[in-house]
C-alpha cells in the first residue's frame, strides 16, 4: 500500500514534471507574441531597421518642372484643366467666375418672381432672407452669385409643390449663363423607388445648396450641404435651445432613443430594420412603426403589430427631452427631421446615415457636437455610447445649443450661412478660420473683413491664451493724466464749422477730430481707423464723468471686454396691455441697457455695427437721431446672449439731466422717450426676438461705501456723488 | 501547469503526517518538481535570448536577403482607384471592429524583392531609406500589429513614395500579389511624387483597386474627400539641416522666393513685383556657377551673391511655395521649419493634413492668377497674425512634417480618427502649438447660460460639533426663496448628529451626511443628495448673513453660473523680499479669491475637485485641515481663467461682537500656512491661475435714495 502510493505519487509527479515542459514549451510563442512591451528584441521582429545604404527620397522636381513647363505656360495648363472640369466634377476653380466678386464684392442678386409661378412658403423664406441680408442687391450687373426664383426645393415629382418644365425655364432665363454663379436650394430630390439626387433637369455649373446630400454627389468646396427644415421652420429669430443649465452627472433618464417610421423594404429600410435589436425598453429606446402610407397593412411583417404598440406607449417630446442621445437614421433620404430636433433638444445626435454629407460640413467640427456611426455598427452604438465620457457629453451637449443658436434656429440663419461659406471661398486668405466657425459666438457674428486675426475679436482670448489678453488690451495704453487714455477722438456731427484749433483744451493724449461726413446718429459708430485700441470709451458731449469712473470702468471692462460696459443703464419690459415691447428709464432693480453715452466697449462692435446690421434699421436710426444706443445693446447682447454691466451707483451723467444746463438737449425732446419705444419694437421685430437680457447686479469698486478709511481706497472719488 | 499547483498546495499539508523517511521522499519529489519549474522558467528566456541574438542579426539583415519574387507577365492588373470609394464604401469597418482602446491595429507586410519575369526589379531605387523610416516608426508605434489577422488596415512593403522611379504596370501586379490584398481593401500606400510626364497627374498612376493612398500632391479633382490623406512632401534637408526656432517677429525681407524651378511667367511677375517694391523681397534662384547635386541643394543666388539654404527662409515673414510640375513641392516643409509663413500658390491643391489641419492660422493660399497682387495682399495682415502665423508654420512643421516618423503615424492618427469619430482627437489638439495648450482655457461650460431661478439651491453645512451655531445657520438660510434643499455633513465620527426632532423646523427637505473621515474635502464632495445645479457651501459659524444677501448671491450666480460667487474676498499677493506668493486677508481693493466658507458655484466643480484635482493637493489639504477654500478657487481659475465674483460689501460674518478682523484670521500662524498653501498649489498647477479684479457685485439699487421696500433686495448690510 505504502509502495504503491510511493509509486502513484512519483509518476504523478513525473507527469506533473513532463507536462511542465510540454506546456512550457508550447506556451513560449504564444507568450512572446501576446507581450509586446520590447519588441525590438524579439523573434517577431515586425520591420528590420534596415542599415542598407539605401536610396534617397529625391522629392525636388526641377527637371520635371522645366520639362513640364516648356510647352505650355501654367496658365494654359490651368485653362486646359479647368474646361475638363465641369458637371459632377465642379469646383470653384474651374465652374465659378471670381472676377465679379472681386470687382464689387459678394452680392446676391435674386431674379424677380415670374408670372405665374408659385413659390412655396418655405422657398419664400430662403429668398426673403438673401433680400434682407447686407449681400442683397437688385442690380444683376454687381452681382457676384444668382439665386433663382423659381422654387427648386421640392424635386420629388409626386409632390404637389413640384415644378414643371424646369428645364426650360431656367434655359430661357437671360442670365443663366449655363449656370455659372448660380446656387441652387433644393430640400428634396428624387422619388420613390430609388430616391436619386438628380433634380430633374440641368443645373450646369451652377452651385447646390441641398439637404440630404451623399458624399458621392457632394462637390467638395463647391456645393454647401444644408439641413433638412420643415414648412413650419421660423424664418427669423427662432427659437433657442432647450438647454436651461448644465446638469451635472450629464446622463438623462434615457441613454439613446429614437421613434419613427420604419420602411419594411427598400432603399434605407436596412438600418431602421434592425433597430430592434438593440432596443431594451429600459434606457435605449428606439421605436418603429409601419404605419404610414396608405397600404402599409399589406406590407406588414411579423414584428409590426409587436412594434406599433410599443411605438404608441411613448410620447416623442418627452423621449427627446430626456434622452441623453438621439439616434438618428437615416430615413428614404439620407437626411432627416431628426437632426435638426434633436440638435435643438440638447439631445446629443448619433447620426447612423453612412455617406451624408452633414449639413455644413465644410466649416462646423461635428465630432464636437454628435457622434457619427455607422450603419454597419449598428449593434455596437448602445456600448459606443456608454463608454462617452461625461465631461465629453457636457461638452457635446453644450456645441449642440451653440450650433443650433448660431446656424440653425431660423431659415434666415441657414441661408445666410450658405451665403458666409461661398463668401469664404471667394474672400481665400481674408476668411474664418475653424476656429471662429465652431466657438461662440459663431461665423454669422465673426466678420472676418474685420480682421482675420482671432485675436482682434472680443471673444478667444481664453481660446488663444492668457498671453492675448494683457497685450491686446494693454497694447496702445500709456500712463497719462489719464492712466489708460491713449487717444481722444472727437466726432464732429455738427452743421457748424469746428472750432478753431487753439480753442480746443490742452491733453496730454492725441486728439483726433473727424467730420462726419453724413453728419447722422451712426456714424457714431463708424469703425474709424484711427481707433488702435481695443476699448473704445463712448461718450456723448455732455457727458460727465471722473477720470476715476472712467479708470474704474476700464479695469471692469478688461474682464468683461465682450460686453458693453458703462454707467447709464436702462430697461426693457413687455408691456402686455399694448402687447409690445416697452423701455423704461426709471430706477428698478434691474436693467437689460447700458446706453453707450458713456460706455467702454470692445471696437469690434464698432465695425459689427456698421456692416452686420441692415441698412434699414441704421436709416431709421438717422432719421430720427435716436435709438443708435439701443440698437447697440440690441446687438451686443444678440451676439453674446449676455447682459451689459453696469459700474457703480451713478446714474445721472449728463450736464442736462442735473440741471445745470440750459442747452437744449435731444433728450429734453418730448418726441424722444415715445420714439424710443418704437424703435425698441422695430429692433425686436428685425432680430426676430428679443435679445436682450436683464441683470440684477452692478459693480462697484471693492471697497465701495465701506465704513473704511477713505485713504485706503484706490476708487474715491467715485463715491462722491 | 494546474496539476501540480494541485499537488503543491496538498504537499505541505500531507508532510507533518508522515514519517521521516516519507518526508525524504516527499523533499526530493518537491524539489524534482521545483527543479522542473525553473527548467520551464529556463526555457521561457533560453530560445528568448537565442532569438534576439538572432535578431541582431536580423538588423543587420541586407534588403538583399529579401525574398525575390519573380512576376508573371500575365499576373492580374488591379482596376484604377475608384474616385467614389469612401470609407463606407470601400473600407471594411469590420477589421477595425470595436476596440476598447479605439485604435486600429496596422499590418505591415514582410520585405519583398519584385522583378518582372526577366530578373529587371519594378522599382529602380528599390525600398528607399525614407521609405524604411517610416516602417520602422510605424512597427514600432502602439498602432502595430504583427497578426495578420487583427488587422484593420495592411501597409504594403512596396515603396511607391516617388512615382519616378516605379514600373507602373509591375508594381500594380506586384500590389496585387499581396496576400490579403483582397481589392485593395484596407490597404494603405504611401506617395508623395505622383504622376510624371507629361501631363503630372496629381495621384499616383499605379492602379490600386480600393486602397488608400496617402499622397503629396492630392488635386481637388483627384482627392477623394474623406477617403485619401494628403500628407506633405517630406524634404530630406528636415534631417541634415538642423534650423534653430526663432521667435516670431519681423525679418529681414518681407518676401522671399527660394524655388529653383519657376515657370518664366510667374519669375518674370516675380521679378515685376521686386521692381515695385525693391529690399522687401528677395528673389533666389539656382546658382549657375555650382555644379549639379546634393551641394547645389544647398545654396541659392542672387545676382552672383550665394546665399545658404534653407538658413536664409528664416530671414524673410513670408516664403513663396508655387507650384511646379506637380502641387506638392517640398519647398513647403523647409519654409515651415524656418518659421516663415509660406505663402502657397497652387490652385486647386489640397494642402497636406488638411482634414485636421487649420491652415488658415499657418499660411496665406493665394490664387496663381493673383500673383501680381500678393504684396498689397500680405500687407493688409496684421503683424501680429504674421507672428502667430510664424509660430503655428514651426509649430506645424515640429509635429507634422519634420520626419517621415511624424508623416506617417500623423496618416495613422487620421484614419484612426475616422473609425473611431467620437474618440477623435479635438481641433485644439491637432492645431495648438504647446505654448498655446499650455496657456489657452477651454471651459468645460463654456455655452453662454444664464440658468432658470426655480430649481434653486442646495446649501451644503460642514460642521463638526457646533450644533448651536449649526442650527442659528439653518434657521437663516431657511429664509432664503430661492432654497431648495439642506445637506448638512456631519464630519464628527465621535458623535451622533442630534435626534430628528432637535433639529429647526425648515420649509425645504433637509438631509444629514454622515461622513467616514473627518475630513476637509468632505465639502466639496458631489453628493447624490445634491440635485440643483448651485451650490451653496456655508460654514456653520456663518450667521451673519442675511436672506437678502444670499438670494442675491444666488441672483449673481445665475449671472455667473461658471464662476465661485461668495461672500468673503481674499487676496493673493507677490512677496518681493521673499520672492514668493503671500495670502492677504486684510480689506483690500482687490479680491483674486472668495472663500468657501460662504460661496455659490455649480456643482460640476465638486466632481473635478474630488476626483480631477491635480497632483497631491486634495490629500495635502486634507492633511493639514487648512486651505479647501483656496485649492477650489485655484481649480476653478486655472479651469475658466474667470476671477471669482464677491457679492455684496459683507466683511464679518461669524459673530457680531468680534472687531473689524476675525479672530482666527488674525493668527499668525494660520496665515502662515495659508501663504504656503497659495504656493504649494501655484507650484503643483506650475502656473499662478488665480485673477485679480478691483470689482464687487452689488445690488442695482444698492446705497441708493430710493424706498427701501421698492428694492429687491434692501436688506444688504454694511460690513
Amino acid at each position: 500500500m505504502q509502495a504503491k502510493k510511493r509509486y502513484l505519487i512519483v509518476l504523478s509527479a513525473g507527469a506533473c514534471l513532463a507536462l511542465l515542459f510540454c506546456l512550457g514549451g508550447v506556451r513560449l510563442p504564444a507568450a512572446g507574441r501576446r507581450s509586446r512591451h520590447d519588441r525590438s528584441r524579439r523573434s517577431d521582429q515586425p520591420w528590420p531597421h534596415y542599415s542598407d545604404p539605401l536610396h534617397r527620397f529625391q522629392p525636388w522636381d526641377r527637371e520635371d518642372t522645366e520639362e513640364f513647363n516648356l510647352h505650355t505656360s501654367p496658365r494654359q495648363k490651368k485653362e486646359a484643366n479647368t474646361s475638363a472640369y465641369r458637371g459632377r466634377r465642379c469646383r470653384m476653380d474651374s465652374c465659378f467666375d471670381f472676377s465679379a466678386c472681386h470687382r464689387n464684392g459678394f452680392k446676391v442678386y435674386v431674379y424677380p418672381p415670374q408670372k405665374g409661378e408659385k413659390i412655396s412658403e418655405s422657398y419664400q423664406n430662403i429668398l426673403s432672407s438673401i433680400e434682407g441680408s447686407r449681400f442683397y442687391t437688385a442690380d444683376p450687373g454687381q452681382a457676384c452669385l444668382f439665386v433663382l426664383s423659381l422654387d427648386t426645393l421640392d424635386r420629388d415629382q409626386l409632390s404637389p409643390q413640384y415644378v414643371h418644365n424646369l428645364k426650360t425655364k431656367v434655359q430661357n432665363l437671360p442670365l443663366w449663363n449655363d449656370g455659372r454663379n448660380h446656387l441652387i436650394f433644393n430640400l428634396y430630390s428624387g422619388t420613390w423607388p430609388d430616391y436619386t439626387e438628380d433634380l430633374g433637369f440641368d443645373i450646369g455649373q451652377a452651385m447646390l445648396a441641398k439637404a440630404s446630400i451623399s458624399a458621392d454627389n457632394f462637390r467638395p468646396n463647391f456645393d454647401v450641404s444644408i439641413p433638412l427644415f420643415s414648412k413650419e421652420h421660423p424664418r427669423t429669430g427662432g427659437e433657442r435651445g432647450f438647454l436651461k443649465y448644465n446638469s451635472i452627472p450629464p446622463f438623462r433618464k434615457y441613454m439613446l432613443v429614437f421613434k419613427g417610421k420604419r420602411y419594411l423594404t427598400g432603399i434605407g429600410s436596412d438600418t431602421r430594420n434592425a433597430l430592434y435589436h438593440v432596443h431594451n425598453a429600459e434606457d435605449v429606446v428606439l421605436l418603429t412603426t409601419c404605419k404610414h402610407g396608405k397600404d402599409w397593412q399589406k406590407h406588414k411583417d411579423a414584428r409590426c403589430d409587436k412594434d406599433n404598440a410599443e411605438y404608441d406607449k411613448y410620447d416623442y417630446k418627452e423621449m427627446l427631452h430626456n434622452s441623453t442621445f438621439c439616434l438618428v437614421p437615416r430615413g428614404r433620404r439620407l437626411g432627416s427631421f431628426r437632426f435638426l430636433e434633436a440638435l435643438q433638444a440638447a439631445c446629443v445626435p448619433v447620426v447612423l446615415s453612412n455617406g451624408w454629407e452633414l449639413p455644413f460640413s465644410e466649416i462646423i467640427d461635428w465630432n464636437r457636437a454628435t457622434v457619427i456611426g455607422d450603419e454597419r455598427l449598428l449593434l455596437q452604438i448602445p456600448t459606443t455610447v456608454r463608454s462617452i465620457h461625461p465631461d465629453k457629453i457636457l461638452s457635446l451637449r453644450q456645441q449642440t445649443q451653440f450650433l443650433w443658436e448660431a446656424y440653425f434656429s431660423s431659415v434666415e440663419k441657414i441661408v445666410l450661412t450658405t451665403l458666409e461659406i461661398i463668401q469664404d471661398r471667394v474672400l481665400e486668405h481674408g476668411s474664418r478660420s475653424s476656429l471662429m466657425w465652431n466657438s461662440h459666438p459663431g461665423g454669422l457674428f465673426a466678420l472676418p473683413q474685420y480682421s482675420a486675426y482671432q485675436g482682434d475679436f472680443p471673444f478667444y482670448y481664453a481660446t488663444l491664451g492668457e498671453g492675448h489678453t494683457g497685450n491686446d488690451l494693454q497694447r496702445s495704453i500709456k500712463p497719462v493724466s489719464l492712466p489708460f487714455f491713449s487717444q481722444i477722438l472727437v466726432l464732429w456731427n455738427c452743421d457748424k464749422p469746428l472750432p478753431a484749433k487753439q480753442r480746443w483744451p490742452a491733453t496730454s493724449v492725441p486728439v483726433i477730430v473727424i467730420e462726419g461726413e453724413n453728419k447722422v446718429m451712426s456714424s457714431r459708430f463708424v469703425p474709424y481707423e484711427t481707433i488702435v485700441t481695443d476699448a473704445v470709451l463712448s461718450l456723448d458731449e455732455d457727458t460727465v464723468l471722473s477720470t476715476t469712473e472712467v479708470d474704474f470702468a476700464f479695469t471692469v471692462w478688461q474682464s468683461f471686454p465682450e460686453r458693453i460696459v458703462g454707467y447709464p443703464a436702462r430697461s426693457h419690459f413687455w408691456d402686455s396691455n399694448k402687447e409690445r415691447w416697452g423701455y423704461t428709464s426709471k430706477w428698478t432693480n434691474d436693467y437689460s441697457m447700458v446706453l453707450t453715452g458713456a460706455a467702454f466697449f470692445h471696437r469690434y462692435y464698432h465695425h459689427l455695427y456698421t456692416n452686420y446690421l441692415p441698412t434699414t434699421l441704421k436709416s431709421m436710426v438717422d432719421q430720427l437721431a435716436n435709438c443708435e444706443d439701443i440698437l447697440m445693446n440690441f446687438l451686443v447682447s444678440a451676439v453674446t446672449k449676455l447682459p451689459p454691466i453696469k459700474v457703480t451707483q451713478k446714474k445721472q451723467y449728463k450736464e442736462t439731466m442735473m440741471g445745470q444746463s440750459s442747452r437744449a438737449s435731444r433728450w429734453a425732446d418730448p418726441d424722444h422717450f415715445a420714439q424710443r419705444q418704437t424703435c425698441m419694437n422695430k429692433f425686436a421685430s428685425w432680430f426676430g426676438g428679443m435679445p436682450l437680457i436683464h441683470s440684477q447686479m452692478r459693480l462697484d469698486p471693492v471697497l465701495f461705501k465701506d465704513q473704511v478709511s477713505i485713504l485706503r481706497k484706490k476708487y474715491r472719488d467715485i463715491e462722491r456723488l | 501547469m494546474c496539476a501540480s499547483g494541485k499537488y503543491n498546495s496538498r504537499g505541505p499539508a500531507l508532510i507533518p503526517r508522515m514519517k521521516i523517511k516519507h518526508r525524504i521522499y516527499y523533499i526530493t519529489l518537491f524539489s524534482v518538481v521545483l527543479l522542473g519549474l525553473v527548467a520551464t522558467g529556463m526555457f521561457q528566456f533560453w530560445p528568448h535570448s537565442i532569438e534576439s541574438t538572432a535578431d541582431w542579426t536580423l538588423d543587420k539583415r541586407s534588403i538583399h536577403d529579401a525574398p525575390l519574387i519573380r512576376l508573371p507577365v500575365s499576373s492580374p492588373i488591379p482596376e484604377r482607384g475608384d474616385l467614389s470609394c469612401r470609407m463606407h464604401t470601400c473600407f471594411d469597418v469590420y477589421r477595425c471592429g470595436y476596440n476598447p482602446k479605439n485604435r486600429i491595429k496596422v499590418y505591415i507586410y514582410p520585405l519583398q524583392r519584385f522583378a518582372d519575369e526577366l530578373g529587371v526589379p519594378i522599382s529602380s531605387t528599390g525600398l528607399s531609406r525614407e521609405y524604411n523610416d517610416l516602417l520602422s516608426a510605424i512597427s514600432d508605434s502602439d498602432f502595430y500589429t504583427d497578426d495578420v489577422t487583427r488587422a484593420c488596415l495592411f501597409i504594403p512593403s512596396i515603396d511607391v513614395l516617388n512615382q519616378n522611379s516605379l514600373r507602373i504596370r509591375e508594381t500594380a501586379q506586384a500590389l496585387a500579389m499581396l496576400p490579403r490584398w483582397d481589392k485593395g481593401m484596407n490597404h494603405l500606400l504611401f506617395n508623395m511624387l505622383p504622376g510624371g510626364p507629361p501631363d503630372y497627374n496629381t495621384a499616383l498612376d499605379v492602379p490600386r483597386d480600393r486602397a488608400l493612398l496617402a499622397g503629396g500632391g492630392f488635386s481637388t479633382w483627384t482627392y477623394r474627400q474623406g477617403y485619401d490623406i494628403s500628407i506633405p512632401v517630406y524634404s530630406p534637408l528636415s534631417a541634415d539641416v538642423e534650423l534653430p526656432e526663432r521667435q516670431p517677429g519681423p525679418r529681414r525681407y518681407f518676401i522671399l522666393s527660394s524655388q529653383t524651378a519657376i515657370h518664366r511667367e510667374y519669375r518674370a511677375e516675380l521679378e515685376r513685383l521686386k521692381e515695385e517694391n525693391g529690399e522687401a523681397l528677395l528673389l533666389l534662384d539656382k546658382c549657375s556657377n555650382l555644379s549639379q547635386g546634393a551641394a547645389s541643394a544647398r545654396k541659392r543666388c542672387y545676382k552672383g551673391q550665394v546665399y545658404d539654404y534653407p538658413q536664409i527662409l528664416q530671414e524673410s515673414s513670408f516664403c513663396v511655395v508655387l507650384r511646379g510640375a506637380r502641387l506638392g513641392q517640398a519647398t513647403l516643409s523647409d519654409v515651415l521649419q524656418a518659421g516663415c509663413v509660406p505663402v502657397i500658390l497652387a490652385d486647386s491643391y489640397i494642402l497636406p493634413f488638411s482634414e485636421v489641419l487649420d491652415w488658415k492660422r499657418a499660411s496665406v493660399v493665394i490664387p496663381e492668377e493673383k500673383l501680381s497682387e500678393m504684396y498689397t495682399i500680405l500687407k493688409s495682415i496684421p503683424h501680429r497674425q504674421v507672428e502667430e502665423m510664424q509660430r503655428q508654420a514651426r509649430w506645424f512643421w515640429d509635429a507634422y512634417f519634420s520626419s517621415m516618423k511624424a508623416v506617417g503615424l500623423t496618416t495613422l492618427q487620421i484614419i484612426n480618427d475616422r473609425i473611431y469619430p467620437y474618440a477623435a482627437r479635438t481641433y485644439e489638439q491637432w492645431n495648438n502649438p504647446p505654448v498655446v495648450k499650455w496657456s489657452s482655457v477651454n471651459s468645460p461650460l463654456f455655452l453662454p447660460l444664464i440658468p432658470p431661478r426655480a430649481p434653486g439651491f442646495t446649501a451644503v453645512v460642514l460642521t463638526y460639533d457646533r450644533v448651536e451655531s449649526l442650527f442659528r445657520v439653518i434657521t437663516e438660510i431657511s429664509k432664503v426663496p430661492s432654497l431648495a434643499k439642506l445637506l448638512v455633513v456631519w464630519n464628527n465620527q465621535n458623535k451622533s448628529p442630534p435626534e430628528e426632532s432637535l433639529w429647526p423646523k425648515v420649509s425645504v427637505p433637509l438631509k444629514v451626511v454622515r461622513t467616514k473621515e473627518n475630513k476637509l474635502s468632505n465639502r466639496f464632495f458631489p453628493y447624490d443628495e445634491i440635485e440643483t445645479e448651485a451650490v451653496l457651501a456655508i460654514d456653520d459659524d456663518i450667521i451673519m448673513l442675511t436672506s437678502d444677501e444670499l438670494q442675491f448671491g444666488y441672483e449673481v450666480w445665475r449671472e455667473f453660473p461658471d464662476r465661485l460667487v461668495g461672500y468673503p474676498g481674499r487676496l493673493h499677493l507677490w512677496d518681493h523680499e521673499m520672492g514668493k506668493w503671500k495670502y492677504e486677508s486684510e480689506w483690500t481693493n482687490e479680491v483674486s479669491m472668495v472663500l468657501t466658507g460662504a460661496a455659490f458655484y455649480h456643482k460640476y466643480f465638486n466632481y473635478l475637485y474630488t476626483y480631477k484635482m491635480p497632483g497631491d493637493i486634495k490629500n495635502w489639504v486634507d492633511a493639514h485641515m487648512n486651505c479647501e477654500d483656496i485649492a477650489m478657487n485655484f481649480l476653478v481659475a486655472n479651469i475658466t481663467g474667470k476671477a471669482p465674483i464677491k457679492v455684496t460689501p459683507r466683511k464679518k460674518f461669524k459673530c457680531p461682537e468680534c472687531t473689524a478682523i476675525d479672530g482666527l484670521s488674525l493668527d499668525q500662524t494660520h496665515m502662515v500656512e495659508r501663504s504656503e498653501c497659495i504656493n504649494k498649489f501655484a507650484s503643483v498647477f506650475g502656473t499662478m491661475p488665480l485673477k485679480v479684479v478691483e470689482h464687487r457685485a452689488d445690488p442695482v439699487l444698492y446705497k441708493d435714495d430710493f424706498p427701501e421696500k421698492l428694492k429687491s433686495f434692501p436688506n444688504i448690510g454694511s460690513l
